[in-house]
């Protein structure tokens, strides 16, 4: 009881900077995601394409994922010096692996004979990508960039360490205080928030994007027209 | 149109899916590709628009070898129907239907009005065009894995067992309806079937196929006619040959070719003796070069009190004939639609060479229905006699 009074008090006195801190993480991990996006998102295309690369990039993106998140950051900061670049940077690198892989799956899955009727049709490369394969494994894509959204969330809590910010350093300042549970409590409740509403929303988006729900709503789209 | 010359396909592993194939297809023509399973029709097909490249060999299209094209606009001028329909889960029909076209920058509104049409073609409503491959059933869905083949009008269509997952009704109206398109349109079709009865229907060329290589190159009628070897047989099938066989046989081979015939100079007393000693009511007339000139029946004869008459004053002359060498479906459909018992057969002087009875002709139906039968249910019998 003590310690929700206590809550309730922190977010009065501090409730500008815990949002502050709320956007900073949001950032961080967004941009981390974004970025592995741009450069996964292609990669995947890519192996998905020529398959004698897939096993090499796999490998290497999963072994990126096994470094514990303390070391990855550890390691950068001796490269990249303290701050936000250097939490970003790792968050791009742990979400490489479900990007790249989600993208290489999707892709893989689309019916061989739908390709091969696209191809028979006389689509060039590029077409078969851009009207059959990406809009079929769109939504298996999107549901690689939710897992990676959650990965960065919790991911980017430590990044405080190193000089990130973020509310993992509302977390920290609890931890170097006597009786700080309500101060940690105060950044750990908004961090966990983050995950369940990205999942929850990501989730909704990657149904919307699959292809039974693509149908549906094209049709509701013209039926509005 | 099209020419294979020695084209052989060896995949990868060492199958040689198509051994040194020699084919020529002219322009407007129905070809049907047929044979067992795994026997190479559909790599034969896919050579074509090159979504299988040759091993050995070369392919020419209006003279020109196809690898020396360009891929894109090649395919984009070859309709193809794949085997496992493939049609796109995400786009509506009408954008399934229209691809080709859109590839190529037509219109929309050129679109719209062309997905409209072939529409029309297959007897499918309109409002299907805004659905989804998945909300339209097989049958269906075939149908519009056909018209997309169509949609930007190409001048050669390659079809992979079009027809496959239709109902029978529903595949016979579409065949009927398609050789007729065909037809009309002038197109040059390249069709895949396992259905004998379907190549038989639609082809002006069947091509039967066994492990890579061609068995026998010909029309429905000539493969019928003359099976190159007990494959060809067995894949046409007994009773079909059996039948084929009724429908390919002349008159002159199930005539009887010992008439009773007399002479029209004779008198008659002489021609009622004749009818006595062979026991038939009628006699056909021949003057003396044999050439046939009419009948006399018994009745005739009988309403004639005076028999010193020759045969010539009484007889019948206008009297229907059938050529030794017609054949035996067109004569049947005659003699069964007149009522006849029996006509006289001729050769092409006119000359009396048998005659074709009823009987006989029942006789040949009955063979070709139910010969088969016939052997089983003997069996049978005796089964139970024992
Ligand atoms: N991509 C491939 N790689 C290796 N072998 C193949 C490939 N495609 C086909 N084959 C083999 O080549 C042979 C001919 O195949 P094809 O698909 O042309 O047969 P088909 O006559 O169309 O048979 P079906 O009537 O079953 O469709 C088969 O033995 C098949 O296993
Ligand atoms: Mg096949």
């Amino acid at each position: 009881m003590e310690t929700i009074q206590e809550l309730w008090n922190y977010y009065q006195l501090n409730g500008s900077y815990v949002m502050e801190q709320f956007f900073r993480h949001f950032l961080m991990s967004a941009y981390g995601v974004l970025f592995a996006a741009v450069v996964g998102i292609p990669t995947g295309i890519l192996i998905a394409r020529y398959g004698k690369l897939s096993g090499w990039v796999l490998t290497a993106a999963n072994l990126i994922q096994t470094i514990p998140a303390l070391a990855m950051l550890a390691v950068l900061m001796l490269a990249m010096g303290l701050g936000a670049n250097t939490v970003v940077m790792s968050l791009f690198l742990y979400s490489l692996l479900p990007i790249i892989r989600n993208t290489y799956t999707g892709i893989r899955s689309v019916d061989s004979s739908i390709l091969e009727a696209g191809r028979a049709m006389g689509m060039t490369g590029s077409q078969r990508l851009f009207m059959v394969e990406l809009p079929l494994s769109l939504s298996v894509i999107m549901a690689g960039l939710r897992t990676a959204l959650i990965i960065a969330i919790g991911v980017a809590t430590i990044g405080a360490f190193i000089g990130g910010g973020g509310l993992g350093s509302i977390i920290i300042r609890g931890t170097n205080v006597t009786d700080g549970a309500a101060i940690i409590l105060a950044g750990a409740i908004p961090t966990a928030l983050m995950a369940v509403v990205a999942d929850v929303v990501m989730g909704w988006i990657e149904k919307a994007l699959s292809p039974a729900n693509q149908k549906r709503a094209a049709k509701a789209g013209t039926a509005n027209t | 149109m099209l020419v294979f010359d020695n084209v052989s396909k060896v995949y990868a592993g060492g199958k040689r899916a198509v051994d040194n194939l020699n084919l020529e297809i002219g322009e407007g023509e129905f070809v049907c590709l047929i044979g067992p399973s795994g026997c190479g029709k559909t790599t034969t097909m896919k050579m074509i628009n090159r979504l299988v490249r040759p091993s050995e060999g070369k392919i020419l299209l209006n003279g020109e070898n196809l690898l020396d094209k360009n891929v894109v606009e090649l395919r984009r001028s070859i309709g193809y129907v794949i085997q496992q329909i493939g049609l796109f889960p995400h786009m509506t029909i009408r954008d399934n239907i229209a691809l080709v076209p859109r590839l190529k920058g037509t219109s929309v509104e050129e679109r719209n009005r062309r997905a409209e049409e072939l529409m029309d073609l297959v007897n499918m409503p309109k409002e299907f065009l805004d659905r989804y491959p998945h909300e339209l059933s097989g049958g269906q869905q075939q149908r519009i894995g056909v018209l997309r083949a169509l949609a930007s009008d190409p001048p050669l269509i390659l079809m992979d067992e079009p027809f496959g997952a239709l109902d029978p009704i529903t595949r016979d109206s579409l065949q009927a309806e398609f050789k007729h398109l065909q037809q009309t349109l002038g197109k040059t079709i390249i069709f895949v079937t396992h259905d004998m009865d379907e190549a038989l229907k639609l082809a002006d060329k069947i091509v039967i196929m066994r492990a890579g290589k061609i068995v026998q190159v010909g029309s429905p009628d000539e493969i019928l006619g003359s099976p190159a070897d007990e494959f060809v047989e067995d894949f046409i099938g007994k009773e079909r040959l059996a039948q084929a066989r009724q429908q390919l046989q002349t008159v002159g081979q199930i005539m009887n070719p010992d008439p009773v015939s007399v002479g029209m100079g004779e008198t008659l007393s002489q021609a009622v003796r004749v009818m006595r000693k062979r026991r038939v009511d009628s006699l056909l007339v021949t003057d003396g070069a044999g050439v046939f000139r009419g009948w006399v029946t018994v009745e005739m004869i009988d309403r004639h009190k005076n028999w010193d008459a020759a045969v010539a004053d009484i007889m019948e002359t206008d009297v229907p004939t059938v050529r030794a060498d017609t054949l035996l479906r067109d004569a049947t459909r005659n003699i069964l639609v007149r009522g006849l018992k029996y006509v006289p057969v001729v050769d092409e002087r006119k000359h009396l060479a048998g005659i074709l009875t009823r009987t006989s002709l029942v006789d040949v139906l009955y063979d070709s229905v139910w010969g088969d039968a016939e052997d089983e249910s003997s069996g049978l019998a005796d089964g139970e006699g024992a």
